[in-house]
């Protein structure tokens, strides 16, 4: 119910909200969990496993129990009632311990901001405020986070700082930080995780609580990194429940938190009160509960209640039951709501005293998780009975609760950090608490874990397997692994642990906190990063042209590929065996300005080459162009391309399209840390070239019509050549490369020109039939002439020689990276994997790429499993020039094998193929030189 | 996620860093005249102490320079970096 006077909500104005398919209303302050209270609704939903009614346990994000779904303005799964700020129109129904993933299209933005400050302090309460204030002073950089609506911390207006009501203590700290133009005061922001030096993440709900009238063009959520060169922790404490029989009805919450909710919300959340303690704070919210209207019964763990207290309860009429426990409680038909305290009396007497709210408070937990994320170990602290940080760490303060200063006056002298501290009027010296974990009873009753529904019998069959550790324990009974990540449940789950192996708590310790310290939506940690923006898409100077000529694109690493150009009622297959037929017939196009190009500058450039390729590259003379294998150590092929003598002292090495990168980084590993001696200097040309291969037997025709001054005869530009020439004034660089055994130039020019002398080549071949192909047809034109693809070909464990291509392996070098391995016994075994050419024999199947290959006994069986595997097929396709699929394997010892007939499974049938050469079309090259 | 001191640049993230493994094994003079099993402890076989470590880093997303580091394996705390030519540091870990 609402009560008159108090709270800081906004009266003046209705909200109207649905809970469960029922309306009500509320105030702009309201958080859900305050507006349903003041309707009257106490369950909010029911546990995960035993369903038993949960209604709202705590006030703020340590609520073990009130989990709701969100399904407007913005539908969102496992959210706590009491952190959901209320706006109009919201929809919201109560959850059964697991939520439901909206299944609409987040159309929210989510965005990140970086921050470098001198002081970052977490808590804008009473520490935080004058700890940040007093950065501020000195002239520092400051960021000051706090995760409620509003600063104030735990002051609930009632206390008097410095001779005033502590709200305007509050209001003047923030209106002095806000004329300080390098302090950034952000509230509604969680730091959820700390990290190496200094590194802190928060999360900003920048639009929730402005509902409908949200401004689209600001992100919903807000991730702040941070990097401070110093962190003030000041994040308060929890309140400790104890655990007792049935401590999980709807009606049980921590007296702090009753005492909050009527302060900040004009909420009294129950007319008649039991307040169960051990601890003097929980007398502050007995008084004030009692002046709002409430008849309150204090139950009193210590035999002696604290006198300022007790004469404080006295003066109201509150009834103090010192050395009393409660037990057990009872609830109420329908709701579940708590309907009965049953009391242990000093004299061991029982009491049921009926009640409609029980509010618990078995001390304070220090909220210590950012400083245990990066391994800040906690002690344990005998008198707050929990765990407070144990050491002092660089660049790391903690002040107030969370150090465990649990007065006021005392976190208003660490906050200050050496200024004058403003003095706590009337504050009441703090008597030492009874530190009660747990009262005797029925321990399948009895919660530890309330939102996992995890209880001391949990704990005990924990013990009773051979747990010993907080840790494993934690993991068996799954405490502390729920949506609060064991707030309110840490340490009791360590003390009860300790309690049953009859060790103490002190060596028994408790879990490491690991960010987050409240739930982060995947959402926010992408931030600007999905769809589009996920990660970068590469695309050529042609892309425009290939889109409009219908191209299916395929992702090549971060690239756009043309995959194949389909005709109409084309499928893949069609269109590629046009492709591949156009080629080998007349004349075809592809875009291959992916392809990596590496400019090597340097009095040392060939030396460098020599060094890092399988084969000689010094001797190559300007000119001509040279295809060259690349190694690790390891002797294992990593690239294969072709390098351009431009002068003495410069080259243009191609890599392949995946390699561009690597390659670069590769050469540069080397030259860096190797042979920092040689004088030679790397840059990626990639993108500033576009390269056009015109393959087939007319292409010679196209190059000579467009570069009429390019004497394209074999005499005067022989296979493996380059020559400059110019188109209008672009200069041009042409290159007998062929990647398909056709004869073929590669145009090479400034990507900037790319369009204008594509579709000049594409007019220069039309009455040839130039056809544009993609790297399917690509592919296929490679692999009928055994041509390897490094990765696909290869895996990581195969040699030049595997690939057939001793050849390009020199045995003049003394050295290279790569050429002692092959010395190895391991690379001479006549049974390693050979890159081989398969058949199917039916010369229909196409055999999946990956097939494993088999072989049959002599009697036509298959050997008995394990079947040995003779290797697998690496590439396979339809190829037009053979009039049949074929494929390229690596098989065992393969190319001493060609003739024999093996077998590839495709589903269920065992396809009979042939092993052949790897080249397959055209062995001779006659087709080189067109 | 740590700072890293690149030797050319200053503090950067770590993020912007590749790891290169251990530091200090240089390419044999001779690879030729190793045994197999010498050459195999070249490519294959690398330290893993626990304790003071040096390795090699490259600022691979910023000047692209490597360099080495001590680092201590069993905090992740860098204990101090240099330039590749360098003699390792005597440090404390």
């Amino acid at each position: 119910m609402r009560v008159d006077g108090y709270g800081r909500i906004d009266r003046s104005r209705t909200l109207g909200f649905t809970f469960d398919g029922r309306s009500y209303t509320g105030h702009p302050g309201d958080t859900l969990a305050s507006a349903l209270l003041a309707n009257g609704v106490h369950r909010i939903g029911s546990s995960v496993t035993l369903g038993r009614p949960r209604g709202i346990s705590a006030a703020w994000s340590e609520d073990a129990t009130g989990l709701v779904q969100v399904e407007e303005p913005f539908p969102e799964p496992m959210l706590l009632a009491t952190t959901v700020e209320l706006v109009d129109g919201l929809v919201a129904r109560g959850l059964g311990g697991q939520g439901r993933l909206a299944e609409v299209a987040d159309t929210a933005r989510y965005d990140r901001m970086h921050h470098h400050v001198d002081t970052l302090v977490v808590g804008a309460g009473p520490a935080g405020l004058l700890a940040a204030r007093a950065a501020a002073r000195r002239g520092e950089r400051v960021a000051l986070l706090d995760d409620r609506p509003e600063p104030g911390g735990s002051l609930t207006g009632t206390e008097r700082i410095d001779g005033r009501p502590s709200r305007e203590f509050v209001a003047d700290v923030v209106a002095e930080l806000a004329t300080h133009p390098e302090v950034a005061h952000l509230q509604r922001t969680t730091a959820f995780g700390r990290y190496d030096d200094g590194f802190v993440l928060a999360l900003q709900h920048r639009t929730d609580h402005l509902g409908a009238d949200a401004p689209r063009t600001l992100s919903r959520q807000r991730v702040h990194r941070i990097r401070a060169g110093r962190t003030v922790i000041a994040t308060g404490a929890h309140e400790r429940p104890i655990v007792f029989a049935d401590n999980d009805r709807p009606g049980i919450l921590l007296a702090a938190s009753a005492r909050d909710l009527l302060h900040r919300y004009g909420v009294l959340a129950g007319r008649e009160v039991v307040v169960f303690t051990g601890d003097d704070a929980a007398y502050a919210a007995a008084v004030d509960l009692a002046d709002a209207g409430a008849a309150v019964t204090v139950v009193e763990a210590r035999p002696q209640a604290p006198a300022h207290w007790a004469g404080a309860a006295a003066d109201r009429g509150i009834p103090v039951l010192t050395g009393s426990l409660v037990a057990g409680t009872e609830g109420a038909p329908g709701d579940g709501r708590v309907s009965a305290a049953v009391v242990t009396g000093a004299d061991g007497a029982r009491t049921v005293l009926g009640c409609d709210l029980l509010a618990v408070s078995g001390g304070w937990n220090p909220t210590a998780h950012l400083f245990s994320h990066v391994r800040g170990t906690l002690a344990y602290d005998p008198a707050l009975g929990a765990f407070r940080p144990g050491e002092d760490l660089d660049g790391v303060a903690v002040v107030g609760a969370a150090n465990g200063t649990l007065d006021l006056a005392g976190c208003l002298r660490e906050g200050a950090s050496g200024e004058r501290p403003p003095s706590a009027d009337g504050e009441p010296e703090r008597t030492p608490g009874a530190i009660v974990w747990r009262v005797e009873g029925p321990h399948d009753r009895q919660f530890v874990d309330v939102q996992r529904d995890a209880t001391v019998a949990d704990i005990a069959r924990a013990v009773g397997a051979g747990m010993r550790s907080a840790e494993h324990v934690k993991r068996y009974t799954t405490i502390g692994t729920a949506h609060d990540q064991g707030k309110t449940s840490g340490v009791l789950a360590s003390a009860i642990t300790a309690e049953l192996l009859g060790v103490p708590i002190e060596d028994l310790g408790t879990t490491t906190f690991r960010p987050p310290y409240t739930p982060v939506a995947f959402a926010a940690l992408a931030g600007r990063e999905r769809g589009q923006l996920f990660d970068p898409v590469r695309t050529t100077a042609l892309h425009a042209w290939h889109v409009g000529a219908g191209a299916v694109f395929e992702d090549v690493g971060q690239w756009k590929r043309p995959r194949y150009y389909p005709r109409p009622g084309e499928d893949m297959e069609a269109a590629v065996l046009r492709e591949c037929a156009a080629v080998r017939d007349g004349v075809g196009i592809l875009d291959g300005s992916t392809l990596g190009k590496i400019d090597v500058q340097g009095r040392d450039a060939a030396v460098l080459l020599d060094r890092v390729y399988t084969n000689m590259m010094s001797n190559l003379a300007v000119g001509r162009v040279r295809y060259g294998v690349m190694c690790g150590p390891d002797g294992m092929v990593i690239d294969d391309g072709t390098v351009l003598r431009l002068a003495e002292d410069r080259f243009t090495v191609i890599t392949t399209t995946g390699g561009a990168a690597k390659i670069l980084d590769w050469l540069e590993e080397w030259v860096q840390t190797e042979w920092p001696d040689l004088r030679v200097h790397l840059a990626s040309v990639t993108e500033q070239w576009a390269v056009f291969p015109v393959v087939g037997p007319r292409s010679r025709h196209v190059i000579s019509r467009l570069f009429a001054d390019l004497d394209v005869s074999n005499d005067a530009f022989g296979f493996m050549c380059w020559r400059d020439t110019e188109l209008d004034g672009v200069p041009v660089r042409v290159a007998r490369i062929s990647f398909s055994g056709e004869l073929a130039y590669e145009v090479n020019v400034n990507a900037w020109y790319a369009p204008a002398v594509w579709e000049r080549l594409l007019a220069a071949g039309e009455k040839h039939g130039i056809t544009p192909y993609g790297t399917e047809t690509m592919h296929v034109l490679r692999a009928e002439k055994g041509y390897p693809i490094i990765g696909q070909d290869t895996d990581g464990t195969v040699t030049p020689h595997d690939l057939g291509m001793a050849w390009a392996v020199s045995k003049k070098k003394s050295d290279f990276i790569g050429k002692r391995s092959f010395s190895r016994a391991e690379n001479t075994d006549p049974l390693r994997k050979q890159l081989v050419g398969l058949l199917p024999t039916d010369a229909r199947t196409k055999i999946p790429e990956g097939s494993q290959v088999v072989e049959f006994c002599p009697d036509g069986a298959l050997p008995a499993p394990p079947v040995p595997m003779l290797g697998h097929v690496t590439s396979s396709y339809r190829s037009a020039a053979l009039g049949r699929p074929f494929a390229l394997a690596l098989v065992k010892g393969g190319r001493q094998r060609v003739g024999d007939v093996v077998h590839v499974p495709v589903g269920d049938a065992l396809v009979p193929a042939e092993i052949t050469s790897s080249v397959l079309v055209d062995p001779e090259g006659n087709r080189r030189d067109g | 996620m740590q700072l890293i001191r690149c030797p050319w640049c200053g503090p950067r993230e770590e993020v912007e860093f590749h790891y290169g493994g251990q530091a200090h094994v240089a390419y044999p003079d001779d690879p030729a005249a190793l045994t197999d099993e010498q050459w195999a402890r070249y490519v294959f076989f690398r330290d893993n102490p626990k304790g003071a470590f040096a390795e090699r880093w490259s600022h691979s997303a910023g000047c692209r320079r490597w360099f080495n580091a001590v680092r201590d394996t069993r905090t992740y705390r860098f204990l101090a970096v240099y330039k590749p030519g360098e003699a390792r540091p005597e440090v404390a870990s």
